[in-house]
């Protein structure tokens, strides 16, 4: 039992850091109906920001992660401003490879200016854990779930109560008839983009914190980050919280498990095992659990 | 006396002819030209290249059927790649098979495996096809560490299967009295399958299946209504493509790297070599058979002479403790990036476009149109 529990705390730890990742892709997609590939490139240039700020600069953690967040939210706001409001109106696909594009130039940027060694991102949370009776917890752990929830807060509270979520709202639902309403889309995506870089460098700190170290294999997160958002529904930030609670607790479960029940499929399964469970989900429900289905007009 | 436009289309069958124009069938007798003479030309390294670069554009020639005239995108080509290079490691050099065998059985293998996903494809619209492509390198991968007897685990096989076709073996090929090396003999065998392969999908894509896959993708309801299965087409281009990615992997595998390991093909260095297909269609142009083949000469080409040439570029280093700012490998990747990127903004259509225009100008010259 205890097993199992300890099992389910790290895989609900997990399912927070593929959440916050998620939200990233959410609201992008939510603006401008594009999956942005780039979002994994975002999450790594923030947590290495953050890492440049704290222990290069000196500064103390916590405005650190704040500067960071600025920081890479600019970088967004310079991918949408330059290359992908260029973009508005072109084919799906095209939108698509650009951002796989921004991805690969991200990515090798941080290694060029980082290299590729594992660095301590300098958080003050370190390896210290909790005890609840025989289940331990990182500390880290417990500060990442805090913050999904806080971000996923926000989200709601800024998409509920502010003119510019509900122009965000808008935009997503119909671009012309918000714009005829007086919404400004231009404003609405470079938002997007700003809040997805905001969040993706929160999100890279909860996964470089403590004893993960970090390292270019940050952006593997964002990858295993699509099953999540798949499975919740692209264009919903609680879909995403959820897609990725389900994902994460069914990898640590797999990891725990699947050795004993099933070992023909071999060692490292947790890892395929997110993706395993998206196409299963797809096949039944094409647009995820939480997802709006297209509508197609003829 | 007013004279007919040679270019003017005013019957369905010229409008199926090949090599319609003078100018055309002088191109072709110059490509013809090119393919004997420059093995006989070009040294051991450019010739090592224009293989790497033949196998591009059947793999690109095959994502382009997929992704440019079906518009059906998909981050799992290399996947199938990993798929050739395997059968053609298994059934080429394992069981010793031939050519003739064990090219068909990789290419089978492949298409089996497309027709596979073809059926998702059909559930699935865009995006999300594209995410779960990306999970078939995953979990392609997993399965291609698994099944050791095969793939050799993470520790990669060699891959010699045989290159010959009757008593002419490419690998050691004797023409006429005369010994060829093994990157003369490959040039010839590799461009020949590129030839033969842009002949199948160019025939494929004048006749009815091709504006069957371009309706599809301009408009799949409305290609419904005027009669096109989606579901056959679909299935049958992931089947195609794949196919042809396979062959690329066979031939990637067998003549070009000689030696394959899961990593290659599958996570992310699996994304990575998918995205270079991807940019090979990109550059060279979507929806066009030409675009595959030139889109690889710049897309195979460019990694191999920033390497070449990285002594000369004060910016790149090529081992981690050389001056400089960045690796060549890391910069072949943002030049790819940079490359999607530009080519998507400036030229969406690639080079193919660009040289349409070009011709345009001066067939129209000195009319602006």
């Amino acid at each position: 039992m205890t097993e199992f529990l300890q099992l389910m705390v790290s895989g609900v730890s997990l399912g927070f850091t593929y959440a916050l990742v998620a939200l990233g892709f959410v609201i992008i997609y939510k603006a401008t109906e594009v999956i942005n590939f780039s979002q994994g490139g975002l999450v790594m240039i923030g947590a290495y920001l953050v890492y440049n700020f704290t222990t290069t600069w000196g500064l103390p953690f916590a405005l650190s992660v704040v500067l960071g967040m600025l920081a890479t939210a600019g970088i967004g706001l310079i991918f949408e401003r330059i290359i992908l409001r260029r973009m508005v109106g072109a084919p799906v696909f095209a939108q698509v490879m650009i951002t796989i594009g921004l991805l690969f130039i991200l990515q090798n940027i941080v290694i060029a200016v980082w290299g590729s060694d594992n660095l301590n991102l300098g958080d003050p949370w370190g390896v210290s854990t909790v005890r609840f009776g025989d289940v331990v917890i990182q500390v880290r752990q417990l500060w990442g779930m805090g913050l999904t929830l806080f971000v996923l807060l926000l989200f709601f509270l800024f998409f509920r109560f502010t003119p510019l979520g509900l122009a965000m709202r808008a935009t997503a639902i119909d671009q012309e008839a918000a714009l005829a309403q007086g919404m400004s889309s231009k404003r609405v995506y470079m938002a997007a983009w700003g809040i997805a870089g905001a969040t993706a460098a929160l999100a890279g700190v909860s996964i470089a914190s403590g004893a993960a170290a970090l390292s270019p294999e940050l952006q593997f997160y964002a990858l295993l980050a699509f099953p999540a958002i798949i499975l919740g529904g692209i264009d919903s930030p609680l879909g995403a919280v959820i897609g990725g609670l389900v994902i994460g607790i069914t990898q640590s479960l797999t990891a725990g498990y699947l050795g004993d029940i099933a070992p023909w499929l071999g060692s490292g399964f947790e890892s395929v095992m997110p993706f395993v469970v998206m196409v299963l989900v797809l096949l039944v429900r094409p647009y995820g659990l939480f997802g709006t289905p297209e509508i197609k007009r003829v | 006396m007013a004279r007919r436009s040679p270019y003017l289309i005013t019957d369905y069958r010229s409008d199926l002819r090949l090599f319609g124009s003078n100018w055309k069938r002088f191109g072709l007798l110059l490509m013809v030209v090119a393919f004997i003479g420059a093995p006989l030309q070009l040294d051991d390294f450019w010739l090592g290249l224009l293989g790497l670069v033949a196998v591009y554009a059947i793999g690109g020639i095959g994502l382009n059927l997929l992704t440019g005239y079906a518009g059906q995108v998909s981050l799992g080509h290399a996947f199938f790649l990993g798929v050739g290079a395997y059968s053609a490691a298994w059934f080429g050099g394992q069981q010793g098979w031939p050519l003739l065998l064990w090219l068909p059985a990789a290419a089978l293998i492949g298409a089996a495996l497309g027709a596979l996903v073809g059926p998702i494809a059909l559930r699935l619209s865009g995006q999300y096809l594209a995410i779960v492509t990306l999970g078939l390198l995953f979990i392609g991968e997993h399965f291609m560490v698994q099944w050791k007897t095969v793939t050799g685990g993470t520790r990669g096989t060699t891959v010699n299967a045989g290159l010959a076709i009757g008593p002419v073996d490419f690998a050691k090929l004797e023409l006429f009295g005369t010994t060829f090396t093994r990157n003369q003999g490959l040039f010839w065998l590799l461009w020949a399958v590129v030839a033969l392969v842009a002949l199948l999908a160019k025939n494929i894509t004048r006749t009815r299946p091709g504006r069957a896959l371009q309706a599809i993708r301009d408009r799949d309801v409305a290609a419904e209504i005027i009669g096109v299965s989606l579901s056959r087409y679909k299935v049958a281009v992931f089947a195609l493509s794949s196919g042809l990615a396979a062959i690329a992997g066979g031939f990637y595998g067998s003549a070009v790297q000689q030696f394959v390991s899961p990593v290659e093909f599958g996570g992310f260095q699996g994304l990575v070599f998918s995205i270079t297909f991807i940019a090979v269609i990109i550059v060279g142009g979507m929806g066009t058979i030409s675009g595959g083949i030139i889109g690889a000469l710049v897309i195979g080409a460019l990694p191999r002479i920033t390497q070449r040439f990285a002594d000369y570029l004060p910016f790149l280093k090529s081992t981690p403790n050389d001056s400089g700012i960045i690796l060549v490998g890391q910069f072949n990747l943002m030049l790819f990036g940079a490359l999607i990127i530009v080519f998507l903004l400036a030229e969406p259509l690639g080079l193919a476009a660009l040289w349409r225009r070009i011709t345009t100008y001066f067939k129209a010259w000195p009319f602006s149109y």
